[in-house]
């Protein structure tokens, strides 16, 4: 399993890694979140051995890492936009790190006909890597980082340079891949979307330190803090006065803050909060409101669709507690 | 006078707006084309002519047979194998070098990148001048008996070439992303597998290239093999000189150049394919040096050599020039101001200086005026495939001079430019113009690539904003490109500066230039003239390097690479 025990990367006076520890237990799937500059693209570098660390070990099943070339480690980097060999078709791009190891060409072909399978590119050997789609580039930067049966697998940003669509699907079928080969990956980014989609367990990152971690659920269910709650997709965080009277309506015990998603807040004639009508948004799943809440302030909320909501009306809204966070401290405003 | 090739297309009418802009193309680039037409095109056919018209009757039987002829193809091979060597020889040194410099972070680095650019522009006859008191009797290396050899001849090509090697692989070596390499290091490749399987690959056009423009100078240097070669050994090039100055046998003359054209035009189209045209949308990213190691050492030594070995017929040079009898002096320098021993010159080589330094003036200011509209020209984001053949001629025809004898060049104005309405016999401007000529290429070549990556889009912005062509031309052109452009014209003033295959022929006897005037001293007997000769080349090699390092502090990526 890989360890990183209090490590720091300093850039001048900059620490862009700062005392970070993470462990990563075998066949884990972690995601490293957090917003762009926080360090987490230079911790899966650090990892890699493509940056020296200033402080602090990494080390897989006890051994230290430290003074190991990348090219020793074992771990397979995948960089967001692939990075494959231009000169090199497909197939011998899957190929690459087989050839180095002076694999027999027979079990070559056989291993990368097995890999093009399982990311759903069988037939694409011979085509060149300027001739494929975003999507399948990135599906053969995967095949190749398989390709050696790495102990661990570094993703950094995996899906970001695709379109909407895309990234969706291909993240399905990435979990599916990595499921299904055991490997370990450790998987960097900034869009909660794509580590809820790869991940099973979670760090969050901010400014070089890891401020929450654990699996997945749990983090999401139970952010930090606020700024936490809001990267996490909380759309608001209300404090004090106003958490107060939210959490009164949900029937539960006092806090400072209160984290909200968007669909915290339903549209309910039995509702204990009332509520002035600021805009109406129709969407396929509901309709989006937002509102005026006496004491709370302007909130988000919704409303099942073909509910007749116009801009004005009054309201009764209930609160959904699963939509809803209790962040254990207050970040400063 | 840019953006009317942009407009033409648009405003016309549907019918045959892509004729329309290459009208408006072709319109643009008459003006370099006939400068160009009437200053290369004509004198290089005209000194054709002489070969292939005899008596009034196109006869090409007669070149053939020259071409037949055993010490033809004497000289021919000798080219040939001189060149393939020197180039072999440069690209072997020049590849640790460009790494060493460019991703290493090398102390003093940025110093010694700017020093190798000056053995690029000095004047051949300097450096034949330099190899010779190097190599010479009584020269630190005169036990090795080099002198006069064709490992002499070798050694000053390679000299020479070094510098474009590192340039050109240096440059493309270090905007080379890093993370391919990267990658492959992550799958469980060494660095040296690494080396073989993703970097070289991706470096290879620009060795290729290097290669190709770097056998092409081999191929047609004069000032240097006629010093250091006489006429026992002989290059196309010399040869054709010898021919024309001192056999009169212009018909051989004219199938040596001929041949020299082909196989030059060949390796011009091969360098053309070979460059790597920049992608305007994506910015030219520079990636960091990275600290030295100790696995370093092999690389880093061997530069060091290398420079060492650059270093060494410099400071021979001027170790000599100060040399007077048996103790050191200064008075080589002040011989300077006569006109030597035994009257060897006409006027003394101060006068000789101003000259020079004159001349460049004139044929800087025509390089750059020329230069710029081609440059433009060519740059312009083609809008059909008719239009990008037509820009691609264009491209390949103003590169022409880089690889054309300047002795050829020199020759045909002498016998095409000497009657009405063109006669320029006389006229000062003769000699900046062939000078011209042959820095043309250099501008082209620094202002292109700039110009090139200008993504077409930021200008489709700034008119969009509602800059007229000539405004989006001061806010988007003129911000990227007026440091190469002072750039170039150093370059060109350096390149004319040293010039002495065209000059050679058309300078007047009471009107030499530097160069000139240094191989007429080393022509003449007498321990004086010598001396003179070896402190005017180190003044020459001075004003040369001054010029060059004031443009290496412009901070012009991918000058001097081609």
């Amino acid at each position: 399993m890989l360890q990183i025990d209090d490590v720091t990367v300093r850039y001048g006076d900059n620490a862009a890694v700062d005392h970070v520890s993470l462990d990563l237990a075998p066949g884990q799937v972690l995601a490293v979140l957090g917003p762009s500059g926080c360090g987490k693209s230079t911790l899966l570098r650090a990892i890699a051995g493509l940056e020296p660390i200033t402080s602090g070990s990494i080390s897989w099943d006890g051994a230290d890492l430290s003074g190991v070339a990348t090219h020793r480690r074992g771990f397979a980097l995948m960089f967001q936009d692939g990075q494959l060999f231009a000169h090199l078709t497909v197939a011998r791009n899957v190929a690459y790190a087989l050839r180095l190891r002076r694999t027999p060409s027979a079990r070559v072909a056989e291993r990368v006909r097995e890999l093009l399978d399982l990311v759903g590119l069988a037939g694409y050997d011979d085509r060149l890597p300027g001739t494929l789609s975003g999507g399948e580039r990135q599906r053969v930067a995967l095949a190749r980082a398989l390709a050696v049966e790495p102990r661990l697998i570094l993703l950094d940003e995996p899906l970001s340079a695709l379109d909407a669509s895309l990234r969706e699907r291909l993240a399905g079928e990435l979990r599916e891949i990595l499921h299904a080969a055991g490997t370990t990956a450790l998987l960097v980014t900034h869009d909660h979307e794509e580590a809820f989609a790869l991940a099973d367990g979670l760090a969050v990152m901010r400014a070089g330190r890891v401020v929450q971690q654990g699996a997945i659920d749990e983090v999401w269910r139970e952010p930090v803090d606020e700024d936490t709650a809001l990267f996490l997709g909380y759309a608001r965080v209300l404090r004090d006065e106003a958490a107060r009277r939210v959490l009164d309506a949900a029937a539960l015990p006092p806090a400072h803050a209160v984290a909200l998603r968007r669909s915290a807040l339903v549209v309910d004639d039995a509702g204990p909060l009332r509520a002035v009508v600021e805009s109406a948004r129709v969407t396929p799943d509901v309709v989006r409101l937002v509102v005026g809440v006496e004491g709370v302030g302007t909130v988000d909320a919704v409303a099942p669709l073909g509910a007749r909501v116009a801009l004005g009306d009054e309201v009764s809204l209930r609160v959904d507690v699963t939509r809803l966070a209790v962040p254990p401290i207050t970040a400063a405003p | 006078m840019t953006t009317v090739v942009g407009r033409g297309g648009r405003a016309a009418p549907v019918a045959g707006p892509q004729v329309k802009r290459i009208l408006a193309l072709l319109l643009l680039a008459a003006g370099p084309v006939l400068v160009l037409g009437v200053l290369f095109v004509l004198p290089v056919s005209g000194m054709l002519a002489e070969g292939f018209v005899v008596d009034g009757r196109f006869s090409p039987g007669a070149v053939l047979d020259v071409l037949a002829r055993p010490r033809v193809r004497r000289v021919a091979w000798f080219t040939v194998w001189t060149s393939g060597v020197a180039t072999l020889l440069a690209v072997a040194l020049g590849l640790p070098a460009a790494y060493a410099l460019h991703r290493l972070a090398l102390p003093g680095r940025s110093a010694v990148r700017a020093a190798l650019l000056v053995p690029f522009v000095l004047p051949t006859v300097v450096v034949g001048v330099a190899f010779r008191q190097l190599l010479g009797e009584g020269g630190p290396l005169g036990v090795l008996r080099l002198d006069g050899t064709p490992v002499a001849i070798v050694c000053g090509l390679v000299f020479f070439n070094v510098a474009v090697v590192v340039r050109t692989v240096g440059v493309a070596w270090e905007s080379l992303d890093p993370r391919p390499g990267q990658a492959a290091a992550a799958l469980g490749a060494t660095p040296w597998q690494v080396l073989r399987t993703v970097t070289l690959p991706a470096l290879r056009p620009a060795i290729v290239g290097a290669a190709s423009i770097v056998f092409l100078f081999c191929a047609t240097a004069f000032g240097i093999v006629l010093t250091l070669g006489g006429v026992r050994y002989a290059t196309v090039e010399t040869e054709i000189y010898l021919l024309t100055t001192t056999v009169f046998d212009l018909q051989a003359a004219a199938a040596l150049s001929v041949l020299q054209i082909v196989v030059v035009v060949a390796l011009l189209a091969l360098a053309a394919r070979l460059r790597a045209t920049p992608d305007p949308t994506t910015q030219r990213a520079v990636s960091p040096v990275r600290a030295v190691r100790r696995s370093d050492a092999p690389v880093v030594v061997a530069t060091l050599l290398v420079l060492a070995a650059m270093a060494l017929p410099i400071l021979t040079l001027v170790l000599g020039s100060l040399s007077v009898g048996d103790g050191w002096g200064l008075d080589n320098y002040r011989a300077l101001t006569t006109a030597g021993d035994d009257q060897a010159l006409l006027v003394p080589v101060t006068t000789a200086l101003v000259t020079s330094l004159r001349t460049a003036v004139d044929a800087t200011w025509m390089a750059l005026l020329v230069g710029v509209s081609v440059s433009l020209i060519v740059t312009r984001r083609s809008h059909s495939v008719a239009e990008r053949r037509v820009r691609s001629t264009l491209d390949g025809f103003f590169m022409l001079p880089l690889g054309v004898s300047a002795v050829t060049l020199g020759f045909g104005f002498l016998i095409t430019l000497d009657q009405p309405p063109l006669d320029l016999r006389d006229s000062p401007l003769l000699v900046p113009m062939a000078q011209a000529l042959v820095a043309l290429p250099l501008v082209v070549r620094t202002l292109a690539p700039m110009l090139g990556g200008i993504d077409d889009r930021q200008r489709q912005a700034a008119a969009s904003l509602g800059a007229s062509p000539w405004r989006t031309l001061l806010t988007v052109d003129l911000p990227v490109v007026w440091k190469p452009l002072l750039a170039a014209g150093g370059f060109a003033f350096a390149a004319s500066l040293g010039e002495f295959g065209a000059t050679s022929f058309l300078a007047r006897d009471t009107d030499p230039t530097l160069p000139v005037v240094i191989f007429r001293l080393i022509g003449h007997p007498g321990e004086m003239n010598y001396g003179m000769a070896l402190a005017a080349s180190v003044v020459l090699a001075l004003a040369t390097a001054v010029v060059v390092l004031a443009v290496e502090r412009l901070r012009v990526p991918g000058v001097g690479a081609f």
